[in-house]
């Protein structure tokens, strides 16, 4: 018997009034006429309820671009899910919020380009985003609601990391997760104008603890180092297939929201399959599953049942093979891919995602 | 003093697994027993004293046994962020 996952990813939708460089949406973006209705999201929320998840990240693409984000919400909530909206928050007015709140929204995760409005509108792309982020946390606070301040650091943003923990304390957030880049799709696009210097991760971490010494109590940071300066990889999605379970906006079944830049698999619909055979019985799910399907050094490594060999799509991006060790991993022949990388990325300038034009 | 949930903070059946956990903002745990008893309880109405009486009541016990295990109970869960006052 495979354990139940504890999460879903609600991919909403693709859409976004935003294009970060750095998007995790796939290079090819779903059309709004092929998204899931808000019936089949319904649905889709109760099985996964009833298959053992605890919550559900409503999420995008931006999802409150859904007119239906109300519904899905207290869809969510009365099938007893722990309800967290991911959002960009530029579309949040007064009105939304209340009736998020009436539906039943438990946490509010706000994505912020930079720590001011040049820097994140040159990021995000879009005029005045910051005020709007700034107008749309303070309604998650009237309202209640707990915040947590989502920062996407690259080498272009570090710099501001300790403006970044001012405005979260500004902004009344109680968590505040600096996420580094992940490079697949968008992002590996742009790696040569995101990747970090170790001289700035360095910073970053002092920062890091320096906040977290000086903010104890008030305001909790969540903070990894990046893959492509660490030795060994992380347990993407806690392992494949094993705590986690997405859906997209056209209603693929996926163990990872990138899993889609895998080629070779196929993925299961909730159109026509339930989350329960997809978790259970779908090759794609079993496909890197536990251990068994590991290669050297992996499958002798006393670390396999902790990091579960990385993340199958990054060891896919960077060395066409999905079932590879991931590269981030010291012990990878790839690894020296990274270092490569590292060294050799250099510009300013950005690839922007736009929609209707993905390719 | 009437303990309640932290922002963003409530307890929730997991019915797949049949238990309850606290579920909180990023971070979820499952409470024991005692706590579970005793969070059951918090509504941000009742203060400690209301918490004792009907968890003496519950568990036939006297109050003063009751109501040291609820204060160190409360302490820890509002030191893992579960509930405040
Ligand atoms: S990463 Fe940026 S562009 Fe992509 S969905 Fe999030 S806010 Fe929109
Ligand atoms: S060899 Fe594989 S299991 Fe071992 S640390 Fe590296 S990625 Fe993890």
């Amino acid at each position: 018997m495979v354990d139940a996952p504890l999460a879903l990813l609600a991919e909403l939708t693709h859409r976004c009034p935003l294009r970060c460089p750095y998007c995790s949406n796939p290079m090819e973006l779903a059309r709004a006429a092929a998204e899931l209705t808000t019936a089949e999201w319904a649905r889709v929320v109760e099985e996964a309820a009833a298959l053992g998840c605890l919550q559900v990240h409503l999420s995008g693409g931006e999802p409150t671009a859904r007119r239906d984000i109300v519904e899905i919400t207290a869809a969510a909530r009365a099938a007893g899910l722990y309800t967290n909206l991911i959002t960009a928050g530029v579309l949040l007015d007064a009105g939304l919020m209340e009736r998020l709140v009436a539906a039943g929204l438990d946490h509010v995760q706000l994505s912020v380009q930079d720590a001011d409005e040049a820097g994140a509108e040159r990021i995000g792309g879009l005029k005045g985003a910051h005020a709007a982020k700034a107008r749309a946390a303070a309604l998650v606070r009237a309202a209640g609601l707990p915040l947590t301040l989502n920062a996407v650091v690259h080498r272009q943003n570090l710099h501001n990391l300790p403006a970044l923990v001012e405005r979260a304390l500004e902004w009344g957030a109680a968590r505040l997760e600096v996420a580094h880049v992940q490079y697949y799709g968008w992002a590996l696009a742009n790696r040569d104008a995101l990747l970090p210097t170790r001289a700035q991760l360095d910073e970053a971490t002092r920062v890091v603890d320096a906040a977290r010494v000086a903010h104890k109590g008030r305001l909790v940071i969540d903070y990894v180092v990046p893959d492509y300066h660490a030795t060994r990889p992380k347990a993407c999605m806690g392992g494949w297939g094993r705590r986690f379970l997405g859906v997209s906006p056209a209603g693929n079944i996926l163990p990872c929201h990138a899993a889609e830049s895998l080629t070779g698999l196929t993925f299961p619909n909730a159109r026509e399959t339930s989350l329960a055979a997809a978790w259970a019985d779908s090759p794609a799910f079993n496909a890197f599953r536990g251990t068994a399907w590991m290669p050297e050094p992996c499958q002798s490594c006393d670390r396999r049942e902790v990091d579960w060999g990385g993340c199958r799509c990054q060891a896919f991006a960077l060395t066409g093979d999905a079932a590879a060790t991931d590269p981030a991993c010291a012990l990878s022949p790839h690894h020296g891919l990274l270092q490569a990388a590292v060294t050799h990325a250099e510009g300013e300038a950005f690839r922007y995602r736009q929609y209707g034009r993905a390719r | 003093m009437t303990p309640r949930f932290a922002p963003g903070v409530r307890l929730q059946e997991d019915r797949a697994r049949n238990r309850w956990m606290v579920m909180a903002p990023e971070r979820m745990f499952l409470p024991d027993e005692t706590a579970l008893a005793v969070l059951r309880l918090v509504d941000g109405a009742r203060d400690e004293a209301a918490i004792v009486a009907a968890l003496a009541e519950q568990y036939a016990a006297p109050a003063e046994v009751i109501a040291a295990d609820v204060r160190a109970l409360l302490e820890d869960l509002r030191a893992r962020g579960a509930v405040t006052w």
